[in-house]
């Protein structure tokens, strides 16, 4: 049996399938991710509806009888001009598929530190298997779960009334997806980067807990970067959300102004550092 | 060099952990098919010696080569050739064990249908077919051992080892486990090295045995050997007149020792010297009325080399494996 070859990439697969059949024998906790970007969609994206503060019937100055026509053009050009879209709600859909993947990719050294726990990594680190392609296949499945969810998401937001851009095609989806992957591959990466020696999964837990928020805001997740002040817009150009957020607003939305070039180089680079320090870190950080 | 080639040589092989010396310059040549025990109380240092050997651990100082491999520097062709039956339960409880077994073969890239064919004959082998689609979580202590070492006989290895494959199991469940690995043995002969505290199952089933305490090799040797180290078989006799008796087996250089109205002394031989004792004894004219030789337990071997009984040891371990068990199940 010695004599079976192994390719550079033996295992991955392996430890990301058995991650998949565990999650979706739990439909239950499948659901449980999905609520909370879904309530955001539902809460945040519809009651804000930030496009209705500049319509005839909110912005009605007394005395000044401007026709209701004039002020909801008004209103349309000055959410083109913020937000690059007329509706808030499609704005902020662009940005919870992110914000689920971020949510998602989170947990993947979850599973690491149970597995160390319980026994099972030691099992995993006696097979021919090489320590890099045992974490690198638990970010697959991270990833693979993220961009699951994430089409669930998306297709909660279209049946809410998110609208696409004019004239869309389905090499914007592509890109969509290659950009939540590129996003979910690297956070995943760097979550099990975190948990490469962690046995408390209470830390990690904190420190998932520490991050989520700040990510997100730090982002253009929810509002554009012109709005917002100078120092959070210094932080969020490093943040890779606001990569891929404004990527898929610029696929699916079409705001105008995206470079995509740009925000896929900066995607690509942060999945590949993260996957690559992983991959590196794993080899000399899982033996004792 | 017993039986063959070597399917494992240690030699200087340490592991430090801070000031703490868990193995400490361990020496050990393994020969192809034997079956061979490291027995020791907790904390010897076993399974410590097991991680370096299936390059688990990295060994602080020294060398080891398994199945032609040396494990610093080819791992990964190490790993080829050994299965592995930790302490610990390593089934992941939210699959079934038919699960388990596919997804511990996918890790060494056997063939779907090769590996069905395989998954199936090893759950067969191990009475578990009927509970191949059950969840592991709702198997008891013995079935998860079985499954356990199903797992680590996925590969076919050529070297397997098995770290306290019986501990905490009942007596029946233990035998059980022990004639599996004995069919294994006798079906695709592999190099077996198992740690132990159960000194029977040292004695029974070992060609070779390791005592192992506070991180050292003590002593090697087969279970013959080492009960004929410690000086021999263990007479008892029953005589008429203690006093002179003993003095007649004093003038033969033995030392004996009342006990439970019997003398009992250790006979180097026994088969051919005792006729000789007799014979001296009746000479004198004393009266043998009841005579009953026996071979020193490994209990007694064991006593010798580490100056404490494995009873004890036996106990603690029980209780901290009962512990283990108990923190498992809070978690969930
Ligand atoms: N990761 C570690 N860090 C520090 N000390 C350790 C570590 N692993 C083991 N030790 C110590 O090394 C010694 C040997 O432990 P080991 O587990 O090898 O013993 P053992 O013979 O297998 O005992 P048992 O019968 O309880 O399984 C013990 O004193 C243990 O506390
Ligand atoms: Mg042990």
């Amino acid at each position: 049996m010695s004599s079976r070859r192994y390719g550079p990439l033996h295992g991955i697969w392996a430890v990301a399938n058995r991650e998949l059949i565990k999650w979706y024998k739990v439909p239950f906790i499948m659901g449980i991710s999905l609520v909370q970007p879904v309530l955001w969609l539902a809460l945040f994206g519809k009651a804000m509806n930030l496009g209705n503060l500049f319509t005839s019937s909110s912005l009605q100055i007394p005395g000044l009888d401007l026709p209701s026509q004039v002020i909801d053009e008004l209103g349309r050009d000055i959410m083109l001009r913020v937000f690059g879209v007329t509706d808030y709600f499609s704005f902020l859909a662009a940005g919870m598929l992110s914000f689920i993947v971020l949510f998602m990719s989170m947990n993947s050294g979850m599973s690491l530190i149970w597995d160390r726990r319980l026994g099972v990594l030691n099992k995993l680190l006696t097979t021919p298997v090489p320590r890099s392609n045992l974490v690198i296949g638990k970010s697959v499945a991270s990833v693979i779960k993220s961009l699951a969810q994430a089409s669930v998401v998306l297709l909660v937001a279209v049946l809410l009334g998110m609208r696409f851009r004019a004239g869309l095609s389905a090499l914007d989806f592509l890109g969509t997806y290659l950009a939540l992957f590129l996003l979910s591959m690297g956070l995943s990466s760097l979550f099990l980067l975190l948990a490469l020696r962690s046995t408390s999964w209470e830390s990690q837990m904190m420190i998932m807990n520490l991050v989520n928020m700040p990510l997100l805001f730090t982002s253009n997740s929810f509002y554009p970067l012109q709005m917002m002040p100078w120092w959070l817009r210094d932080v969020a150009v490093f943040n890779p959300i606001t990569y891929s957020n404004e990527a898929i607003r610029g696929l699916l939305l079409g705001v105008p102004g995206v470079n995509l070039y740009l925000d896929f180089a900066y995607l690509a680079a942060f999945a590949a550092l993260f996957t690559g320090l992983l991959a590196l870190m794993a080899r000399w950080m899982l033996s004792r | 060099m017993p039986e063959g080639s070597a399917a494992i040589v240690a030699r200087g092989l340490t592991k430090v952990y801070g000031r703490l010396v868990a193995v400490d310059h361990v020496d050990l040549d393994v020969g192809e098919g034997e079956v061979f025990a490291l027995l020791g109380p907790n904390g010897a240092g076993k399974t410590t010696t097991v991680g370096m050997l299936t390059t688990l651990l990295r060994p602080t100082e020294g060398t080891a080569i398994v199945g032609g491999y040396d494990v610093v520097r080819e791992p990964d062709m190490v790993r080829r050739v050994i299965g592995v039956v930790p302490q610990e339960y390593t089934a992941d409880e939210d699959l079934s064990g038919w699960e388990n077994l596919m997804f511990m073969a996918s890790l060494y890239g056997i063939p779907r249908d090769e590996a069905r064919r395989r998954a199936a004959e090893l759950l067969e082998m191990v009475e578990l077919s009927r509970f191949a689609r059950v969840k592991v979580e709702s198997y008891s202590g013995g079935m998860r051992r079985r499954l356990e070492l199903a797992m680590g006989l996925i590969n076919s290895p050529r070297i397997l080892f098995l770290d306290e494959p019986t501990l905490g199991l009942d007596v029946q469940t233990r035998a059980a486990i022990w004639s599996y690995i004995r069919r294994l043995k006798d079906e695709y002969g592999m190099t077996i090295l198992f740690t132990t505290h159960y000194m029977e199952e040292a004695d029974l089933y070992a060609t070779r045995i390791a005592i192992m305490d506070r991180g050292r090799i003590v002593k090697v040797g087969t279970p013959r050997e080492l009960k004929d180290s410690i000086g021999g078989d263990v007479v008892t006799l029953n005589v008429d007149n203690m006093a002179a008796a003993k003095e007649v087996l004093r003038s033969a250089g033995i030392d004996a020792r009342e006990y439970d109205g019997s003398l009992v002394f250790k006979l180097r031989d026994a088969s051919t010297a005792l006729p000789e004792i007799l014979r001296a004894l009746m000479g004198s004219g004393i009266q043998v009325r009841r005579m009953e030789v026996s071979e020193p337990t490994m209990d007694e071997v064991y006593l010798e080399y580490t100056g404490r009984r494995l009873r004890d040891a036996q106990a603690s371990s029980e209780e901290a494996f009962a512990l283990r068990a108990t923190l498992r199940r809070a978690r969930s």
